[in-house]
This record gives structure tokens, C-alpha cells and sequence, in this order.
């Protein structure tokens, strides 16, 4: 897809409304720092949405984009409801995280991101998710001493679930899939295509 | 019955707050025959109940008052009040209006003696004070009122206290039997000056309006500093009447917000600063003031208030909107936000919360009696397809009372130009 990023390093707010998601919006933002007192998991963050807005328009690509502010955004929309302005603050959250996983500069062993990538490469195999695979994978993400751990510790949830039918052990072995899968993998085939065109065509 | 008599060129003024007497007054002093109709039984509207005005901090009554003066020697004016004005129709020129008056059961006989009030015993939440208070089912609306005429509370009508109420009357002021009247009257031209309302703070959830005593509004903060308010013009809080000496005025409450009011309103900025000489003023060094703000907005020569109120140690500004207010075990309400210069992330408690809240326009976009251009704030936009029909203050704009009496000017001249018009027709 080439560096479309480097054309782009002097207004990184321009770059961020042609390649994020509802990148557009950013501007909008008032700095009244609603968001940022809203989020429930802003404790835990280097740069609440508003912060990073306001970098976005200073120009602090580097900081933004390996940040790992917009990985903790976890949905609840709380930002959203309360922003005067209608920013859809979760979406350019996660757009943002989107940029920055295609640009290689999403910090390293960043959880959420190791969990993304985990979930789609098992949703892609059936075109449905195996959770029994996915729930294993996520455990040994950081390997094999604490998957065992992990594993141990939701033992008991693990059995609830089979035992109310939440789960089912035979996942295990190929588990369940589309009526045509080869169909299903055409048809992403197709997708990453018209993505590949659209990202090489963006902006000369 | 009440007899009007009114004919093509005759000004109609819908609303008597500030702009509506502004613009009845200017018109009538020019010799026009005007009709003001006032839905409270009192004029003056919602400025009667400020404490005081800024930029000088000087009392509402004393313009009121000269205002008052103004509309007994003229006249050219009529005053009906507990009266809407229900149906208008016709054009420039050439319209009658339908309007409805309310029973105040007290005739001009009253001498506002008061010994009604003392007969009656059901109590009713004040309006005029926002609900801070409470008054008799015969009262006078506020001290200053115009006409200073009691009013017999609907609500105790046909009870024992409007008999006891009528009995204690020696001027033979209180006729139990009023009913409603509708009347019809022609005019020239409309000035519809019906002002605003706060916008409702329970809406605003995360500030909890509804659920926290000591959060509590604007309009509601200027009736506790008012000497002759509730508490008698002690800045206390409501939940144990502890006095409220740090106080947090939260900006913007409702306005420039799209989940609320889309527009500025304007004078919130002034009026948190104005509020905060009133904490000043009465616990001096022991005053704790905090501002939290998006951006504050004194307007024009106002910025020399602003930076004189600045300059007090006592008063903080913080740049941020607050998130969320929750209370305390005591009830002392904590604001919790992140501050824009610094990101820091703040729990401050307060004796008091006061909400800037936003004005919108007092009539809905859909209830005005006849076609007339609405902006998407909900104001009276100004525009040809008016016709004859001229906003004046509030019911155009968030507007101070200097903006407010300027622009009452200007629709009662435009409505004197429809006048003559049609008296240059009619000759
Ligand atoms: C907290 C706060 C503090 C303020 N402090 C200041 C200050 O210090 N200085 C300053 O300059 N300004 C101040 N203002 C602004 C000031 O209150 C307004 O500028 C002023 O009230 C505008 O007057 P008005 O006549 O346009 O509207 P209103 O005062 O709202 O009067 C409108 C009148 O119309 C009547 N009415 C409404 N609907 C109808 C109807 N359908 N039929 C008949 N009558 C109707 C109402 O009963 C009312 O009497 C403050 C505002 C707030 C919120
Ligand atoms: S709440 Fe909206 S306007 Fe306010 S700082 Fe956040 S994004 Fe900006
Ligand atoms: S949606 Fe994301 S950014 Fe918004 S408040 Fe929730 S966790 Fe924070
Ligand atoms: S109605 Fe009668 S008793 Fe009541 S205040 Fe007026 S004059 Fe006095
Ligand atoms: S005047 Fe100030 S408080 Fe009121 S809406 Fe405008 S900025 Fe907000």
C-alpha cells in the first residue's frame, strides 16, 4: 500500500480525516473535556480522547499513533452520550488503533491488539467463531506457564457454561462453519482486494 | 366584563417582562394605542426575580420601578394580565386576536392590605421562588408586584378558604365568581415579547438536578441571595440549611450542547461571575468559588467585569466541563472531571452546585397562535413572512436586559411604522 503516511507529516491532522474513521470529526472537538472525565477507564490511560484530539491537531504523529490510548477504549459509549458536539468519539478511537495496527506502529504486545488479531484469524478460518479455540488461544497469548494458569482459574466458569450448553467441548475438533466456506473465503478474498485498491488509492 | 377597546391601529404586545413593557411604553409615550397582555397576574417577568444586574450590581426594582411609573401615567396602555393571547389571525395591518384571561378573583378594590392572606391556610409552593418557598392561596405574586393586587389561587376555590378569604376582605375586593373570558380585539401589529425559561436541569443527568439537594440552578441562586428571597438573602444549602460558603458554578449547563440546547445563551457566563460576588459578599475571605468553564464569554465592555471578578484570589477558574457530579455521605456534592490545561483528573467536593443554566425560548416552536419564521434554537427569526408581527428580547435571542430594552426599541418602531401605514390608509 505504500507510506502514504510520509505526504502527510506536516498536517497529520489532514492525514488522520483521510485514513481514519470518522476521522473527519476531530476537528469538531471543543476541548470541554467531557470525555475524558467520562471514561471509565481513563485511569488507566497515557492520553484521554480529548488529549489526543487536541495532539492530533498539534501535529504529534508519532505520539498518537504509538499510543496506547485507543486500545483501552473498551465501547461503553459513555463519551459519546455526554460529548456536546456528537463526536463519535469510540469509532475514532478504534479507527485510530486501525491506522496505527496498518501502519506497524501500535505498541508492541498491546493486549487488545494481540486479541483482535486473534479473533479475526479464527473468524476467518469458518466464517464463524470457534469460542472454545478462541477462549484457549487467549489464554496461552502469553504463554504456555500462564495459559495453565489462566485455564485453572476459569475452570469452573468453563464447566457452567457446558454444563448449560454455552459451550460445547466438540468445538474443539473442527468445530462448526459456514454452509460454503470456500464461498465465505472468496468473498473476503474479494473484500481485502478493494481494500488493498482503495488504501493505494487515497490521496496522491 | 372586561371591555378593551382596541381597533386596526392599535399595538398589540404579547408578554410584559422587561422587552414587552420596553416596547408597549415606547410605543404608547409616541402616542399609539397599545394592549399589553401578560400571562402572570404581575409585569416585570423574570427579571423581578433577579437579585441583582451586572455590570453595576445595582437591584432590578429601580428600573422596574421607573417602568411601573411609566405605565400608570400613560394613558394609551392597557395591561391585562392572567391573559394569552389564544388565537391570532390576519395580516400587517389587520389582525384579531383571541385572548383568554384567567379569574384572578381580587377586583381593583384591593388596597393589597393583606388580611385575605392571613384568613386563607392552604399553602402552595411559590413559583416566584421557584418553589424555594412556600405561599398562602391568597397572595400578592412578589412585594413589588404590578398591579399590586392580590390573586386567589385557583386551587382553593370553592374550598373553605376562599369563603374565609371573602370574609376577611373589608373593601369588598374579592368576587368569588369570576370565571374565564375570551376576548377578541383588533390590531395593527403584534410585538410578541414572551422571553424565555430555563432550560430544565433534570435533564442534564450526570448532574444529578434530581437527584442531589445541593445541586440546584441559576434562577434558583439569584431568590437564596436576595435579601427578600427564602432565606432572607442567606446563601444556604437546601439539603440542612448549612451555609454554602464553597460553591461550584458549572457553565454551559444545557447550552452549547447538541444532547440539549444547541445555542449560547449568553449571559450565563455574566451571571456565574455576577453570583460570585454575591458568595463575595457574604463570607468574604472565607469564600471558596469555583468556575468551571469551557470557554467564558463577557461579552463586549463586559470584559472589565470579568477581569475585576478575575482578580479576586477566592475566585478559581477551571477550564473544563465537568463529567459527572455525585454526593457525598453528607451531601456535599463532589465534581469530578479533567481539567483541559494539564489533563488532570479532579474530585472536589462543595457546599453547593449551581447550574448556569441555559435560556430557551418560553413558547415551544409549535405553539404560537399564527405562522411565524422559528430559527432552529427555537427564537423568533426576523423576517418578512412576519408580516406585522415583530419579536422583541428574549423570544428572539438569548439577550441581557441592556440587549433585551435595545431590541424591545427597535419592534415597538417597527411596529409604529405598520401603524402609520395604516392610518395614512384609513385618512
Ligand atoms: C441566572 C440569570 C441571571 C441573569 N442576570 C442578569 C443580569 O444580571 N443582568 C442582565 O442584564 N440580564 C440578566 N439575565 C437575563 C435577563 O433575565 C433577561 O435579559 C430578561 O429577563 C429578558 O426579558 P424579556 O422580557 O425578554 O423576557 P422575560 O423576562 O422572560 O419576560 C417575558 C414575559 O412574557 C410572559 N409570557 C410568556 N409567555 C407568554 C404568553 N404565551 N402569553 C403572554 N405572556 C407570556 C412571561 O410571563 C414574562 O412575564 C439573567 C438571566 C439568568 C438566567
Ligand atoms: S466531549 Fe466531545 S467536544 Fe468535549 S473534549 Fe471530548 S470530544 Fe471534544
Ligand atoms: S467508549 Fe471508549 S473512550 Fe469512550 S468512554 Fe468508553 S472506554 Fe472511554
Ligand atoms: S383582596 Fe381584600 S383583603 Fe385581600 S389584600 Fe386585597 S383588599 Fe386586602
Ligand atoms: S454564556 Fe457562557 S455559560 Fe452561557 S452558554 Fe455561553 S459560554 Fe456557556
Amino acid at each position: 500500500m505504500g507510506d502514504i503516511s510520509k505526504n502527510y507529516r506536516l498536517n497529520f491532522l489532514k492525514e488522520v480525516e483521510a485514513n481514519v474513521e470518522e476521522g473527519e470529526w476531530v476537528k469538531m472537538c471543543m476541548q470541554c473535556g467531557v470525555c475524558s472525565g467520562s471514561c471509565p477507564l481513563g485511569k488507566f490511560w497515557d492520553h484521554p480522547p480529548q488529549e489526543i484530539f487536541m495532539m492530533i491537531r498539534a501535529g504529534k504523529r508519532d505520539a498518537v499513533l504509538t499510543s496506547n490510548a485507543m486500545w483501552m477504549c473498551t465501547s461503553c459509549y459513555n463519551c459519546i452520550v455526554r460529548c456536546p458536539r456528537e463526536l463519535p468519539i469510540t469509532h475514532i478511537m478504534h479507527g485510530l488503533a486501525h491506522y496505527a495496527q496498518r501502519l506497524g506502529l501500535a505498541p508492541a504486545h498491546q493486549p487488545t491488539a494481540k486479541f483482535a488479531q486473534l479473533f479475526w484469524n479464527n473468524l476467518m478460518k469458518k466464517g464463524r467463531v470457534n469460542e472454545l479455540k478462541l477462549g484457549v488461544k487467549l489464554y496461552f497469548m502469553n504463554g504456555i506457564g500462564e495459559g495453565f494458569k489462566t485455564s485453572l482459574k476459569m475452570k469452573d466458569i468453563g464447566l457452567g457454561m457446558m454444563k448449560t450448553k454455552r459451550m460445547n467441548p466438540m468445538e474443539a475438533i473442527g468445530g462448526h462453519a459456514l454452509e460454503d466456506v470456500k464461498g465465505f473465503h472468496a468473498v473476503m478474498q474479494k473484500a481485502q482486494e478493494l481494500e488493498d485498491q482503495r488504501l493505494a488509492n487515497q490521496r496522491p | 366584563m372586561t371591555a378593551v377597546i382596541a381597533t386596526n391601529e392599535t399595538i398589540l404586545v404579547v408578554g410584559g417582562g422587561i422587552s414587552g413593557m420596553t416596547a408597549a411604553l415606547e410605543a404608547a409615550e409616541t402616542g399609539k394605542q397599545v394592549v399589553l397582555v401578560e400571562q402572570r397576574p404581575y409585569l416585570g417577568g423574570r427579571v423581578t426575580q433577579l437579585y441583582k444586574y451586572f455590570p453595576k450590581l445595582c437591584f432590578p426594582t429601580c428600573g422596574l420601578e421607573i417602568n411601573q411609573r411609566r405605565t400608570k401615567q400613560n394613558p394609551n396602555l392597557t395591561i391585562l394580565t392572567l391573559a394569552e393571547v389564544t388565537g391570532l389571525t390576519g395580516s400587517a395591518g389587520a389582525y384579531t386576536a383571541t385572548i383568554t384571561l384567567a379569574p384572578r378573583y381580587v377586583n381593583e378594590r384591593c388596597t393589597a392590605c393583606g388580611d385575605c392572606a392571613t384568613a386563607v391556610e392552604a399553602e402552595f409552593a411559590d413559583e416566584y421562588n421557584y418553589g424555594l418557598s412556600k405561599r398562602k392561596g391568597a397572595y400578592l405574586p412578589y412585594r413589588m408586584a404590578h398591579p399590586a393586587r392580590y390573586v386567589l389561587d385557583p386551587a382553593i376555590i370553592g374550598t373553605a378558604d376562599a369563603e374565609k378569604a371573602k370574609a376577611a376582605c373589608k373593601y369588598d375586593a374579592i368576587d368569588l365568581e369570576m370565571r374565564e373570558e375570551t376576548l377578541e380585539l383588533r390590531c395593527g401589529a403584534v410585538i410578541w415579547a414572551t422571553g424565555w425559561q430555563p432550560y430544565d436541569a433534570a435533564k442534564i443527568q450526570p448532574y444529578g438536578y434530581d437527584r442531589f439537594p445541593n445541586v440546584i440552578t441559576s434562577v434558583e441562586f439569584e431568590r437564596l441571595a436576595d435579601v427578600n428571597g427564602p432565606t432572607g438573602g442567606k446563601i444556604v444549602r437546601p439539603s440542612d440549611g448549612k451555609e454554602a460558603k464553597k460553591i461550584a458554578f458549572i457553565q454551559c449547563a444545557g447550552s452549547r450542547d447538541r444532547n440539549h440546547l444547541l445555542h449560547c445563551s449568553r449571559i450565563c457566563c455574566m451571571a456565574s461571575l455576577k453570583q460570585a460576588t454575591y458568595v463575595l459578599d457574604a463570607f468574604a475571605e472565607q469564600a471558596e468559588v469555583n468556575v468551571y468553564y469551557i470557554d467564558l464569554r463577557s461579552i463586549d465592555r463586559f470584559e472589565d467585569f470579568y477581569n475585576k471578578v478575575r482578580a479576586n484570589q477566592n475566585i478559581k477558574f477551571i477550564k473544563s466541563k465537568p463529567s459527572s457530579i455525585v454526593a457525598d455521605k453528607d451531601g456535599n456534592p463532589i465534581v469530578h472531571g479533567v481539567d483541559t490545561e494539564g489533563y488532570n483528573r479532579y474530585a472536589e467536593p462543595h457546599d453547593l452546585v449551581v447550574l448556569a443554566v441555559g435560556m430557551e425560548p418560553a413558547v415551544k416552536k409549535d405553539a404560537f397562535p399564527i405562522s411565524v419564521q422559528i430559527n432552529r434554537e427555537g427564537f423568533i427569526e426576523a423576517a418578512p413572512e412576519n408580516g406585522g408581527i415583530f419579536a422583541a428580547g428574549c423570544a428572539a435571542d438569548a439577550l441581557d436586559v441592556n440587549r433585551s430594552a435595545q431590541h424591545a426599541t427597535g419592534a415597538a418602531l417597527r411596529a409604529i411604522q405598520v401603524i402609520n401605514r395604516v392610518a395614512r390608509a384609513e385618512v
